[in-house]
């Protein structure tokens, strides 16, 4: 029987979390030398640079400040130093975290140059990191928390194995009063009649099909093939063919689970459940949405061995392809290959994932983050002004 | 291990190794929704996680796994063979 608790962080604002991070969070690309260099010098802090936050407009801009608001407003940050170029980004940014009752400060470099904001922001973030560590875990129940799913560099067995198995652990965590966030918008074509019929209500339905229509739309007017990116040549080499074929693998994810409604990238489920929100399946930008969304960790398959981590929540990381267990070993959290051979059952396969889950949620390390993954990849809609 | 591959549902025309097939070989597999067994000779190497015909497939024809439609062959597979972009393609985004 999985753990209905977790050795976790109580936040502020009554959420959950899984790590105490504080961060330095550049809103733009320039201030990433300085987030960086104030990482360096003061211990138990961590830097998240990105490569975008520059002349950005419109619905585009509204997802990078979306981003970066919820990486900082995340449960497992504790508190959150901004940098920006100029004072009035970083002040909206600093805004939206300190909603969550969090510890945050932002500072302008225009107004120092890089040495004096280090010196100014290095006081600030050893008063925050000396405070965070402080900071004790306790029990918390997972119906609290917010968890996400997704899947990389898939093959066959993520379809026949993998995916199902964390479709069972999700089905348990929404069973204890869990939410779950899931995506891939265009991951799912060939199977979007499958999930459009799981909405509990025709609204959240419609809003999915209109996100799955408009990424339709998109690629039909760029006129691209997408074999090759989508299945990409890694899903190829394991046997996938189409991309009906991955949707439909992709899927199992979620169980025989119904979906509460369907989000916009980066926003925070309203409700308990599973929830769909609109994303791109390229590993590192959907973790990073999730993120952004509140997700306080994440469930990783994978077939062929995607080795993404994320800056701001733990990934777990398995696989059924048990020459990706054997091979890319150093990167696996849970190898669950025995349901090819069916001396591993569904329902043990979920309850492996699940109890990792406790013990990487409670503290362990993932592997992701044993070997120093913290991709932190901004989602860009189109062209910066 | 008793079974080379695995089919998600009877009405499958595909299904997927489990370990590494090789042309010649007669194989067990199981449909994951019966627990049906079913033999089958192979005609090509069927790499894991590779897919195998369980059945004749004309070209033209819709191609199913999951008991959904995956995709459309491109060219006539004899029961056995490996199935994979050089004879099955997807339907969507053409």
């Amino acid at each position: 029987m999985p753990s209905t608790t977790f050795w976790g962080y109580r936040r502020a604002n009554g959420t959950v979390g899984t790590r105490n991070h504080v961060i330095i969070l550049p809103v733009d690309d320039l201030s990433n030398a300085a987030a960086e260099t104030l990482s360096h010098m003061i211990q138990g802090t961590m830097a998240i640079p990105h490569p975008y936050g520059r002349l950005q407009f419109g619905e585009d801009l509204d997802l990078t400040f979306r981003t970066l608001i919820g990486a900082g407003a995340n449960p497992n940050v504790a508190a959150v130093v901004v940098l920006c170029i100029e004072p009035k980004w970083g002040k909206l940014v600093a805004d939206g975290i300190a909603k969550t009752g969090k510890p945050v400060a932002s500072f302008a470099i225009e107004d120092a140059g890089d040495i004096g904001t280090i010196a100014a922001a290095a006081k600030t973030l050893r008063e925050f990191v000396l405070d965070a560590s402080e900071l004790k875990r306790e029990w918390l129940p997972v119906s609290d928390a917010v968890f996400s799913v997704k899947c990389g560099e898939s093959d066959t067995t993520s379809g026949l194995a993998s995916n199902p198995a964390v479709g069972s652990a999700v089905e348990w965590l929404v069973e204890q009063g869990a939410t779950v966030i899931f995506g891939e918008t265009s991951e799912i074509t060939g199977a979007e009649h499958i999930i459009a019929a799981r909405f509990q209500t025709d609204a959240g339905r419609e809003k999915y099909l209109r996100m799955h229509q408009s990424y339709q739309d998109l690629i039909i007017q760029s006129g691209a093939d997408l074999l090759g990116s989508q299945p990409t040549q890694g899903n190829i080499k394991g046997g996938l063919t189409t991309i009906e074929e991955k949707a439909l693998g992709n899927i199992q994810k979620i169980g025989n689970l119904t979906i509460a409604d369907a989000i916009e990238p980066a926003v925070t489920p309203p409700g308990k459940g599973l929830y769909f929100m609109d994303s791109s399946s390229a590993a590192a930008e959907m973790v990073t949405l999730c993120a952004a969304a509140g997700s306080m960790f994440h469930f990783f398959t994978t077939g062929q061995g995607n080795i993404i981590g994320n800056a701001i929540i733990p990934v777990l990381k398995t696989t059924a392809n048990p020459k990706t267990a054997n091979i890319m070993s150093d990167h696996i959290d849970v190898d669950i290959s025995g349901m090819l051979t069916r001396e591993l059952s569904l329902k043990s396969a979920g309850e492996k994932l699940l109890d990792m889950m406790t013990r990487i949620a409670g503290g362990r390390m993932s592997c992701s983050e044993a070997l120093g993954h913290k991709e932190f990849v901004l989602t860009k809609l189109y062209r910066s002004a | 291990m008793a079974h080379g591959f695995l089919a998600h549902h009877a009405q499958d025309d595909v299904g997927v190794a489990t370990r590494d097939l090789h042309a010649g070989e007669v194989v067990e597999g199981v449909y994951m929704d019966s627990e049906q067994s079913i033999s089958i000779t192979l005609a090509s190497n069927v790499p894991l996680g590779h897919k195998v015909a369980l059945k004749d497939l004309p070209a033209n024809s819709e191609c199913r796994e999951y008991n959904e439609i995956i995709g459309r062959i491109t060219a006539d597979i004899a029961k056995g063979e490996l199935v994979h972009v050089h004879n099955l393609k997807s339907i969507r985004w053409a």
